[in-house]
C-alpha cells in the first residue's frame, strides 16, 4: 500500500499540475468571488466562510477524474486487481494520494486565501480545522465517485454529477463550523457532525469502491 | 497441476463465447491458446486471472499464483524503467528487478523514462514485470506484439528460464511461439452458439 502511495504522489509531482492544478483553480475561486459581489469588507467577511468552503469543494473535485483513469487507460488497474494488494487497500491509498496532493495544499493555503476575503482572524483556526476534518471525507467519497466512472469515455462531468450531491453533508457542516466561528458562536455541534461524517465515509466507501472496481474491470 | 479447469463457460458482455473447456496446466508446461479473433482468448485469460467471474465450471490454483499480461503493459510514462520494475515488485513482493532487467536486455534503458521507450521495448517492460512478480502461472496474451526477432528470443528464453523453475505458462498467440516445448490447445472447438445470459449484467458476483 505504501509503495502505491508514494508511486501515486510521484507521478503526481512529475506530471505536474499534481499539487498545483487544485490550488491555482482555488485562488482563481477566491479571486473572483469579490470581483462579482464587489469589495466591501463587511459583505465580503460575512460571506468568507461558505466561499472558502465551495472552493475548497470544487478545487477537490477537479482532479478526481485522475485518480482511477490513468491507472484504467495503460492497463495498470488491471494488473493491482490481479496483485496480493486487496482493490479495498488500492481505493485507500488512492483516495490518501489525492488528499496529499489536494486536500493538505489547499488547508495549507487557506489562511492566505482568508485573508483575500477579509476572513475574521478569530475564525482562521476553526476554518482550518473544518477543512482538515472534512477534505479527507471529499478524497474519499471522490475516490468512489472515480471508480463508479472508470472506463466511461469523458466520464468527467458524470462523476462531478455523481458525487457533488454526495459532497452536500460535508459542505453542510464543514461551511456552519467555520460559519458559526466567525460569529463567535459555539461551533462544537457540526464539529462533530463533520467528523463523524468523515470517520463513516472513510470506514465504509473504501468497501464500496472496491466492488465498484470489479464490477466495472469485467 | 497447477492448475485445473472444468467445464469452465466464460461470457464477454452478456454473450456466452466459451462452453465446456476443460484441459490442466501442470508444472514445467507451456500451454498454447489458438483461435480466430472473437473466439475468446482474452477472456478465457480475464477470467482466469480473477478480474471476471466464469459463467460455470470450476478453475482450481493456489491462491495468488496468476500474472496476468494483457494487451496493455501497465506502464508508467513518466517513471523510468527501473522505477516502473521495482514498484512491481514491491506490489507483488516477489522476484528479483536485476534478473528481470537482465533476462529481457532493459540494462541500458533503466535510467529512462518510460514514456520514451519503443513500442517494442514498452512491451519488453511490460514482459519483465512478470518475471518480478514472483508469480507461478503466467497467463500472456499476445506477448508478441510489436516484439522483434531478438525480443521474441528474450520472450522465448525468460519462459524456458520460468518453466525450468517448475512454474507454467498459457499464452494466446498467432506466432509460432516456443515451437517444441508448448502443446496448443484449440479454442473454436469450444466455441459457443453465441446465445445472451440474461439481459441484466448482474454488477456484484
Amino acid at each position: 500500500m505504501t509503495s502505491l502511495l508514494l508511486r501515486d504522489l510521484r507521478l503526481a509531482i512529475r506530471s505536474g499540475g499534481g499539487f498545483g492544478l487544485a490550488l491555482a483553480f482555488f485562488l482563481i475561486v477566491v479571486v473572483l468571488v469579490p470581483l462579482s459581489v464587489g469589495p466591501d469588507s463587511t459583505r465580503l467577511s460575512s460571506i468568507a466562510p461558505g466561499m472558502l468552503w465551495l472552493g475548497a469543494l470544487l478545487a477537490c473535485l477537479l482532479s478526481l477524474d485522475r485518480i482511477f483513469a490513468l491507472d484504467w487507460e495503460d492497463g495498470s488497474l488491471d494488473l493491482l486487481a490481479t496483485s496480493p494488494m486487496p482493490l479495498e487497500a488500492v481505493a485507500m491509498a488512492k483516495a490518501l494520494a489525492h488528499w496529499i496532493t489536494t486536500g493538505l495544499p489547499l488547508i495549507l493555503a487557506t489562511p492566505l486565501f482568508a485573508l483575500m476575503l477579509n476572513l475574521p482572524g478569530h475564525a482562521l483556526g476553526a476554518l482550518c480545522a473544518s477543512l482538515a476534518l472534512g477534505t479527507p471525507a471529499l478524497s474519499v467519497i471522490g475516490t468512489f465517485g472515480a471508480a463508479l466512472t472508470v472506463g466511461l469515455k469523458r466520464g468527467g462531468l458524470l462523476l462531478s454529477l455523481v458525487v457533488l450531491p454526495l459532497y452536500v453533508p460535508t459542505l453542510i457542516f464543514g461551511a456552519e463550523m467555520a460559519r458559526r466561528a466567525a460569529d463567535t458562536q459555539d461551533y462544537q455541534t457540526p464539529l462533530l457532525m463533520l467528523a463523524g461524517i468523515t470517520c463513516g465515509t472513510i470506514a465504509l466507501l473504501p468497501f464500496a469502491t472496491a466492488a465498484v472496481l470489479r464490477a466495472n474491470l469485467r | 497441476m497447477v492448475l485445473t479447469v472444468t467445464d469452465l463457460s466464460v461470457a464477454r458482455g452478456s454473450w456466452r463465447i466459451l462452453d465446456g473447456l476443460s484441459f490442466q496446466l501442470s508444472a514445467g508446461q507451456a500451454l498454447l491458446l489458438r483461435g480466430p479473433n472473437g473466439i475468446g482468448k482474452t477472456t478465457l485469460l480475464r477470467t482466469l486471472a480473477g478480474l471476471q467471474p466464469p459463467l460455470a465450471g470450476r478453475i482450481e490454483a493456489a491462491p495468488d499464483s496468476m500474472a496476468y499480461a494483457g494487451h496493455l503493459d501497465g506502464v508508467k510514462p513518466t517513471l523510468t524503467v527501473q522505477e516502473n520494475l521495482a514498484f512491481w515488485a514491491a506490489v507483488f513482493g516477489g522476484g528479483d528487478v536485476e534478473d528481470a532487467t537482465k533476462a529481457f536486455a532493459l540494462a541500458p534503458l533503466r535510467t529512462r523514462a518510460a514514456g520514451q521507450l519503443s513500442a517494442g521495448q514498452k512491451r519488453r517492460l511490460g514482459l519483465a514485470r512478470l518475471a518480478v512478480t514472483g508469480r507461478k502461472i503466467w497467463l500472456l496474451d499476445e506477448p508478441t506484439v510489436s516484439l522483434d526477432k531478438d525480443a521474441v528470443a528474450m520472450l522465448e528464453a525468460a519462459v524456458d528460464t520460468h518453466l525450468a523453475a517448475g512454474g507454467a505458462v498459457l499464452a494466446a498467440t498467432h506466432i509460432d511461439l516456443l515451437q517444441e516445448r508448448a502443446e496448443t490447445l484449440d479454442l473454436s472447438k469450444h466455441a459457443s452458439a453465441a446465445d445472451i445470459v440474461g439481459a441484466f449484467d448482474e454488477a456484484f458476483l
